[in-house]
């Protein structure tokens, strides 16, 4: 049985609770990183680049059949970045809304973002980019909801 | 002005309140002053006492609180005359920022000077605010957008202007000549008197972008010669939204207005309008009254607290910065003009600028990180973007320590 959308978003937030400085907070992070299931190069196109991030972030989703679900679909997230906070952001993420159908995606809550200690990124500044991926993969979803 | 005295930078400190705040539980280092810089007490009490005491409409109304209003606002106007030596208060135009202050300049001069053909020269080290204006008032008028090249070392390379002879600055097309008095991104102090006084001797008009250069260097128009300069209240520690356009006085005259509104005018009626005097003919609608009156306090804080001196202090720690930050593997400055302000950027073999600021930020150190608003810049040099520290009258040495030990630390992480 796979974990649902919220014990992902739980299991990350009980990982980054035993970290009490930001220092392995970060360090975790940049580990996440590398653990991102990442794009292939044939789609690190302008078009798949999330636009407000200060590094560069790529984005790909595509649409799968579901295994446990008979007639549902579910997205899979393909990403990477030039900087290795943001990298271990977007594994973040993906970690958590990676083959979802879109019904869940655009259901979630973020607040686990704020409880892992990154509140930071949350803010709508346009150089930290997190509300900017959050965003492109809630427009994939709905792209992907409306397709029959 | 006071009586020059030691530096005394545990003074100086204890008139910025925001330097006592903790961020993610250490002290700021507040290095971004080439963004904002901090406001004094003086400033945030100034403007806070606007509100209080005298908050009404300036040039409307008979009460006793619109003459105050008044009268504030154009006290600050001749302080602000007196600090960069206008010949007349009325040169100095109240704006919102230096964005504004070109705004206005770009499009008021593309209206009087700019026909088909004719050319703009700007430099490859100027901020967005100073070349999009002038790529808009082109389009509008046909025009041609010229820029300076940038050496190595983040100068001005004037004998390799495009399609000019070595050694020939201007075209016999060019009309304006536009540049920054000192380089936000790189932090080069320009030549601009030696330019401006070439300039001149071809009839063209000269306008600076002195955002970066107001709070660092003593400004004196009539020396510098130039037509127009403009700059930011909050670069130079007074409030956000005020901004200052300085014109000689009979080119201000030759100009048509930029917006059009209330307190510009003289005669309105359907068919035509006369326009207000100056400076009134450049300030259409309501000031940043409070605003100005901290802007006008920010420049009488800097003279009391003697501008030379504090320049002095910022260039030491530019020294100490830079000797220190070599030191790190890999780091490279990018800006290494022998002229420079307290500015300083560099990017560091292999490692995002965003995750260097990033985990800067965590210490409690604020840096600038990205491209500056100086995308053609960062595109000469070949980089996406820099880390830039800029310094101001209240930084220390044991901050700029502080920078080094964080960014150590930093670069251990990425790595």
């Amino acid at each position: 049985m796979t974990m649902s959308l919220a014990q992902s978003q739980q299991e990350l937030i009980d990982e980054f609770a035993m970290f009490t400085d930001w220092q392995d907070r970060y360090e975790h992070l940049i580990e996440l990183g590398k653990d991102l299931p990442l794009i292939a190069p044939k789609h690190k196109t302008d078009d798949n680049l999330v636009r407000g991030c200060q590094s560069r972030v790529w984005l790909n989703a595509e649409q799968r059949a579901s295994t446990s679900l008979s007639d549902g679909t579910i997205i899979h997230f393909t990403a990477d970045s030039d900087a290795m906070i943001t990298k271990g952001i977007v594994a973040l993420l993906v970690r958590v809304y990676n083959d979802r159908t879109p019904q869940e995606i655009l259901g979630a809550s973020t607040e686990f973002i704020d409880r892992i200690g990154l509140r930071e990124h949350l803010s709508p500044n346009r150089a930290n980019g997190l509300s900017a991926m959050l965003d492109q993969m809630k427009r994939y979803a709905l792209a992907y909801s409306s397709k029959p | 002005m006071k009586v020059a005295t030691a530096y005394d930078i545990e003074e100086i400190r204890a008139q910025f309140p925001i330097l006592k705040e903790l961020v993610h539980g250490k002290p700021l280092v507040y290095f971004d002053n080439a963004a904002t810089s901090q406001k004094p007490r003086r400033v945030i009490k100034a403007e806070s006492a606007y509100y209080a005491t005298i908050n009404a409409n300036v040039h409307r109304g008979v009460h006793t609180l619109s003459t105050k209003a008044t009268e504030a606002q154009e006290a600050a106007r001749e302080t602000i005359r007196r600090h960069i030596n206008a010949k007349h208060a009325h040169e100095v135009i109240f704006t919102s920022g230096t964005t504004a202050s070109m705004n206005l300049a770009a499009f008021s001069l593309g209206q009087l000077l700019l026909k088909k053909g004719d050319e703009v020269l700007i430099s490859g080290m100027e901020h967005h605010a100073n070349i999009v204006p002038w790529q808009l008032a082109c389009e509008r008028h046909g025009a041609v957008l010229k820029v300076i090249p940038i050496t190595d070392s983040g100068e001005w390379d004037l004998g390799a202007i495009p399609g000019q002879a070595r050694n020939d600055i201007f075209g016999e097309k060019t009309r304006i000549l536009a540049i920054s008095h000192v380089s936000n991104t790189l932090g080069t102090i320009n030549p601009v008197k030696e330019l401006i006084a070439q300039a001149k001797k071809k009839g063209i008009i000269t306008v600076v972008d002195g955002a970066q250069a107001i709070a660092h260097l003593d400004i004196d128009v009539q020396d510098l010669g130039c037509d127009l300069y403009a700059f930011s209240g909050h670069k130079a520690y007074g409030p956000t939204g005020t901004g200052v356009l300085y014109g000689r006085e009979e080119l201000l005259n030759e100009m048509p207005p930029w917006q059009g509104g209330g307190e510009m005018i003289d005669v309105v009626t359907f068919e035509k309008t006369t326009y207000a005097k100056l400076p009134f003919k450049f300030e259409a609608g309501t000031p940043h009254i409070a605003g100005i009156f901290g802007l006008g306090e920010a420049f009488r804080w800097m003279e009391d607290y003697d501008k030379a001196a504090m320049a002095a202090h910022e260039h030491m720690l530019l020294e100490h910065a830079t000797k220190e930050l070599l030191a790190i593997d890999g780091l490279r400055i990018i800006g290494t003009a022998k002229e420079k302000v307290g500015v300083i950027s560099f990017v560091i073999d292999g490692i995002h600028h965003y995750d260097l600021g990033t985990l800067l930020d965590q210490q409690g150190i604020a840096v600038r990180t990205g491209h500056h608003c100086t995308q053609p810049l960062m595109e000469r040099f070949g980089v996406s973007g820099t880390t830039r520290a800029s310094f101001a009258c209240f930084n220390t040495i044991v901050e700029v320590d502080a920078m080094i030990a964080a960014m150590k630390k930093a670069v251990k992480m990425l790595r």
